[in-house]
């Protein structure tokens, strides 16, 4: 029963798919071949007149394939490989996003044990939290002077948030009874912190964790468009100034991608830290 | 004289009532004995304050006055001489039973090996019926077999004391049977000193030396101090046989139906003068061993 309905769901989504890219398809090759004479602009624009368009899932599909034949060519520094380019933006969001978890899970512990600490940093980590971490860039710029540790300082402070306060919840929900345990076995504190309120808050802080990587990922993307120079969404740009559209749509399917993957790895960090109560 | 192992004196425990400006007391007064290898039991009408007084003699609750005095020494914090089961038997469910025993086992003897360790909390377990399932997960187990696990770490790591808070509440009449047979072979080996709360008036005559009888709270106070005076081994199955069982019964059940009420704040009534807040010694059935333990059998139904 189960089996027949993945099967069926499975099924469902090819057929989606298949709708879907082909409604795509013609609705961008009918009215090429019906329009007669070029507009001014598409003049201007010259024989690319065509390719200016959004691109048919055929000429994506055979672009993605040639791209991906060689992903780590790098010919100077506007034109490198896919996969490069994926390569340092991922460096970029982990450089970050570790840098804010050795950061925030200390503290949100910290945080969390100490009702008094809690409430004396709330009102600023509730202030700073909205904050959109890109308003940070020009600062940053500022005060690091190098646009790539920028970058790097912007995906830290947008994933120090989720983590800190996840942390911090997650310390303070232990349970009672737990931490009563701790305390007849004469457990120091530090061990308590290893040995019961660690694997209590696990799930709590991996879930912060989780979802500081999809926040990174969304953000690395519009920061490389704006510090430029190397990494997904400086291609993206690029490839939108040079009117490539298929390369724009390649990158953007790849940016799922990768996306995807980066939430799978956090998803399967979580299930072996769970636990049922 | 036995030297007292454990002497609570006036203790009192007073709460802050939100809103209003008066503290509410809990239980005020409180002053009893234990002597070592005792299997004491205090009944009470929930809220009376059983729970506060085991956290207290425990050590993770502090009284608002009196002292908890242990072996000539002040109990100010929680310790390793006093094992404590909880109501909902708090394992840590990351574990599995064989690793909640052993994280007591390593934090009593810091210094064992890994084989010493091992060996010594399977043991526990063995001894609550749980060999085969150390491996499992609280979750998979039942809730009488968390409870043994429970009883396991408490017991490995061998307190002078150990102080168990309603350990049977949610089993099942069976399982509870099993395990209050498993807990009376482990004492009468060990002959550790034990306090422990129910509200199972046959459980605690079946198990303690002593009986405390809590009135009501607010304001509550140890009445009485019941003597259970029936030879060991007790066999559950004719315990209700036995010519004291009733009277003890009756006794308790009286106290629980209608005295708790009437001596809800009353000071408790002195059963002698330089001990002033000591709860008065009752032994309901003091002379059921003048027709000899044969007497047993003839006197079966209390009519
Ligand atoms: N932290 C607290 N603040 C205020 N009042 C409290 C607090 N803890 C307990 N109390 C009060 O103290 C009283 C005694 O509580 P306690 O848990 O000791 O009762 P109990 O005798 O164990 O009851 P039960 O048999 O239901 O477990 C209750 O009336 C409760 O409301
Ligand atoms: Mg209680």
């Amino acid at each position: 029963m189960l089996h027949n309905q993945t099967l069926r769901a499975t099924l469902l989504s090819l057929v989606l798919l298949v709708l879907a890219l082909g409604a795509w398809e013609l609705s961008i090759s009918a009215p090429l071949t019906a329009s007669g004479e070029l507009s001014e602009y598409e003049q201007l624009m010259g024989a690319s007149a065509s390719r200016a368009g959004v691109p048919p899932p055929s000429v994506i599909l055979a672009h993605a394939m040639d791209e991906l034949s060689r992903p780590f060519y790098d010919a100077g520094p506007n034109d490198k490989g896919i996969g490069l380019q994926l390569g340092y933006s991922v460096a970029r969001v982990m450089a970050g996003y570790l840098l804010a978890a050795m950061l925030a899970i200390p503290l949100g512990f910290v945080i969390g044990m100490s009702p008094l600490l809690n409430r004396a940093l709330d009102p600023y980590i509730q202030i700073l939290k909205p904050i959109s971490p890109l308003a940070w860039m020009p600062l940053a710029l500022f005060v690091i002077k190098d646009s790539s540790l920028s970058a790097i300082f912007v995906i830290f402070i947008c994933s120090i948030w989720p983590m800190l306060i996840n942390t911090a919840f997650g310390v303070a929900s232990v349970k009672r009874d737990w931490l009563n345990v701790a305390r007849t076995l004469e457990m120091s504190r530090l061990r308590t912190a290893f040995t019961v309120i660690l694997p209590a808050a696990a799930p709590t802080i991996l879930t912060g964790m989780r979802i500081a990587i999809g926040i990174s990922w969304l953000v690395i993307v519009a920061a490389e468009m704006l510090v430029g120079g190397t990494g997904i969404g400086y291609y993206v740009w690029n490839e939108w100034n040079n009117l490539d559209l298929a390369s724009v749509v390649f990158a953007i399917i790849m940016i799922g991608l990768v996306g995807m993957v980066l939430d799978a790895v956090l998803a399967q960090a979580s299930r072996l830290v769970r636990y049922q109560d | 004289m036995n030297r007292q192992f454990l002497q609570i004196e006036s203790l009192a425990k007073r709460f802050p009532q939100p809103g209003a400006g008066e503290d509410v007391t809990v239980f005020d007064q409180v002053s009893f004995r234990m002597e070592q290898g005792e299997f004491i039991c205090i009944i009470g009408h929930s809220g009376c304050g059983k729970s506060t007084i085991l956290n207290v003699l425990a050590g993770l609750d502090a009284a608002s006055s009196g002292s908890v005095i242990m072996d000539g020494r002040e109990v100010a914090g929680p310790s390793l001489d006093r094992g404590v089961i909880f109501q909902n038997h708090s394992l840590l469910p990351w574990l599995s039973a064989f690793g909640n025993v052993a994280m007591a086992v390593r934090a009593r003897w810091p210094k064992w090996p890994r084989a010493r360790v091992r060996e010594h909390s399977q043991r526990y377990l063995e001894m609550v019926g749980l060999k085969g399932a150390e491996n499992k997960k609280p979750s998979q187990l039942s809730g009488g077999m968390c409870q043994r696990v429970g009883i396991a770490r408490a017991f490995a790591i061998e307190p002078k004391l150990l102080l168990m808070d309603e350990p049977f509440g949610a089993l099942d009449a069976l399982t509870r049977g099993l395990i209050q047979e498993a807990l009376l072979d482990i004492w009468s080996r060990t002959h550790q000193t034990v306090f422990m709360i129910t509200h199972d008036v046959d459980e605690a005559i079946l198990l303690s030396d002593r009986i405390l009888l809590m009135t009501n709270g607010p304001d509550a106070r140890i009445a009485e101090s019941v003597r259970v005076d029936i030879d060991r081994p007790r066999d559950r199955a004719v315990l209700h046989q036995h010519p004291a069982y009733y009277p003890i019964r009756n006794h308790l059940v009286d106290f629980l139906v209608n005295r708790s009420r009437e001596l809800q704040g009353a000071d408790a009534p002195a059963s002698a003068p330089e001990e002033a807040a000591s709860p008065r010694d009752v032994n309901p059935a003091p002379r059921w061993r003048e027709t000899g333990p044969g007497g047993s059998r003839a006197v079966a139904s209390p009519a």
